[in-house]
């Protein structure tokens, strides 16, 4: 049964996710378009590299990466009378206090904390190409609307959120729909963060023999896969439609090529 | 510094099984894991270059496929590209997997005139040829799907003047349609060019055991960040690696597109810039 559940934790990494990663992106596109340089150097440069490197490898080093320095924050508050280094040859050792979770906490502890920092990952590494495409559709903005702005005495920032915000999402929603099928699409790499995700049950279950116990059936996972690969051909079709139902809605009445038809 | 020189030799080409047989197993060095990663990259570029190499012909194929007019032609393309497309390419390579392991055991020669060689279906176990099916399948789908789109396109008054001039079928093909197809689909094709090459990271990490340890440039990086339990390291290693391979192809593709565009006027024709919101 819990091969059922882990459907729904993908469904729930997805709907967690897409917000999150809303969010940075937003921030990482309004520090690109910062005057401030240092601030903007730092939203180009988050996009950029997470863009040149394979998303996988930053799957595998955020997950390691944030836990490390989770640790290390909680282990310089809680014991500062540590006298050992951290790094000892090839272990990274903290205080007993300090690890997260601690250990004597329940497995839903465990299971809750991976899960929060699957998403803290997948937020990263989406809400980089999510600035990217806020920050292209924030460009597409017809200039003209920016100056009328200006021309009626709004300051920057009125300018921003009252004109820029509200106009942006018809130009972003492509890139942002296009981003979502990428999200349901890297949502099995959750294998990798060491999630019980529906990857791993389909090959547990599939299995003929696994470490707990042999199944009377022979090799399965063939047609385990083929339901996962059903399920997200499903997942993608049905994105799909809705989006381009929203997309129809959203530029009714723009002065796009959509809207004119 | 000659130590270094002596692991390159060790473990330059570990990943395609020359050198030594041992993985470092403590006290790892900088040489060590920038070598060690290095070699890794060869079969990251073994897989990109041939999966693009082949999955352009196939892709032109499809793309060409799904424009088509009769149905049972264009139905099939149509399939193809909404499963590759559609579903992940980490359950792709899973399912391949399961796959080619149930096939049976068989074995054929082939006599290629010089040598014969034994080809068996055990090779597709292996990622070297399994994999790289895969990545040729989905890479076909993704850029067939580009091709369709630039061949929809196609202005038709270059079409009506290729009619003017007399020419038809194979050689308005040839000459006008493939050209000003390729030309309107480079700049996305080089953008799923850049992707091909990071897919590839995933193949050793779905399924397609890596055989005695002759892995790719991440297998190697999430080895050390393992053994190190450090991943400030490897990883910005093999980040920096991917930033070079992505800046050569966007370097190659450039010359091409270049080329494509050498009719068209100073002003028109269009450099290639990466588009970051341009994504698979």
């Amino acid at each position: 049964m819990a091969f059922y559940g882990s459907f729904g934790l993908v469904m729930a990494l997805l709907l967690v996710t897409a917000p999150v990663a809303l969010m940075f992106g937003f921030g990482g596109a309004m520090a690109a378009r910062s005057h401030f340089l240092p601030l903007r150097w730092f939203g180009k440069g988050y996009t950029a590299i997470v863009r040149g490197v394979p998303d996988i490898a930053f799957f595998l080093f955020f997950v390691i990466a944030l836990d490390q320095g989770i640790e290390y924050i909680r282990h310089k508050i809680k014991c500062p009378d540590w006298d050992m280094p951290i790094r000892q040859g090839n272990d990274f050792v903290v205080c007993a206090q300090a690890k997260m979770p601690l250990s004597s906490s329940a497995a839903w502890v465990h299971e809750t904390y991976s899960f929060a920092l699957a998403v803290v990952t997948f937020a990263i590494i989406f809400g980089a190409f999510a600035a990217n495409v806020l920050y292209g559709a924030m460009r597409a903005v017809p200039h003209g609307q920016l100056e009328t702005a200006e021309a009626y005495g709004m300051s920057r920032r009125q300018t921003f959120w009252r004109i820029l915000v509200p106009q942006m999402w018809v130009y972003a929603l492509p890139g942002l729909s296009n981003l979502w099928m990428i999200l349901i699409k890297a949502t099995p790499l959750l294998f990798l963060l060491g999630l019980k995700d529906i990857v791993y049950w389909a090959r547990e279950l599939g299995g003929s023999k696994t470490q707990i116990f042999a199944y009377p059936h022979p090799d399965w996972r063939l047609y385990y896969f083929l339901g996962l690969l059903v399920f997200y051909l499903l997942l993608t079709r049905v994105s799909e439609v809705v989006l381009g139902r929203l997309m129809h809605r959203l530029t009714r009445g723009q002065a796009t090529m959509g809207g004119m038809s | 510094m000659n130590s270094c020189l002596q692991t390159i030799q060790d473990y330059g080409l570990r990943s395609i099984g020359i050198g030594e047989r041992l993985l470092p197993k403590s006290d790892f060095t900088l040489c060590e894991q920038f070598t060690l990663i290095g070699s890794g990259l060869l079969w990251n570029i073994y897989f990109g270059v041939l999966a693009l190499l082949f999955g352009f012909f196939l892709s032109t194929a499809v793309g060409l496929a799904k424009s088509s007019r009769v149905w049972f032609i264009r139905k099939p393309a149509e399939w193809f590209i909404f499963i590759f497309r559609g579903s992940p390419l980490f359950i792709q390579f899973f399912l391949f997997y399961e796959a080619f392991v149930l096939l049976p055991k068989l074995g054929w020669d082939i006599n290629l005139g010089f040598a014969e060689i034994t080809v068996e279906t055990r090779w597709l176990t292996r990622a070297w040829l399994g994999a790289l099916i895969v990545l040729i399948l989905n890479t076909s789908a993704y850029a067939g799907e580009i091709f369709y789109g630039a061949l929809k396109s196609i202005p038709k008054g270059d079409i009506e003047a290729a009619d003017a001039y007399g020419l038809s079928g194979w050689t308005r093909f040839r000459r006008v349609i493939w050209p000003t197809m390729l030309r309107l689909a480079w700049p996305a094709y080089t953008n799923e060019a850049i992707f091909m090459f990071h897919a590839t990271t995933l193949v050793f990490f779905a399924s397609f055991p890596a055989w005695g340890q002759k892995g790719d440039a991440l297998y190697y990086a999430s080895y050390f960040a393992d053994k190190t339990f450090n991943p400030f390291i490897p990883y910005p290693i093999l980040a920096m690696y991917f930033i070079m391979l992505t800046m050569t192809v966007i370097f190659f593709y450039g010359m091409v597109n270049k080329r494509l565009n050498r009719h068209l006027p100073q002003e028109k024709r269009r450099k290639l810039r990466i588009r970051p919101q341009v994504i698979r």
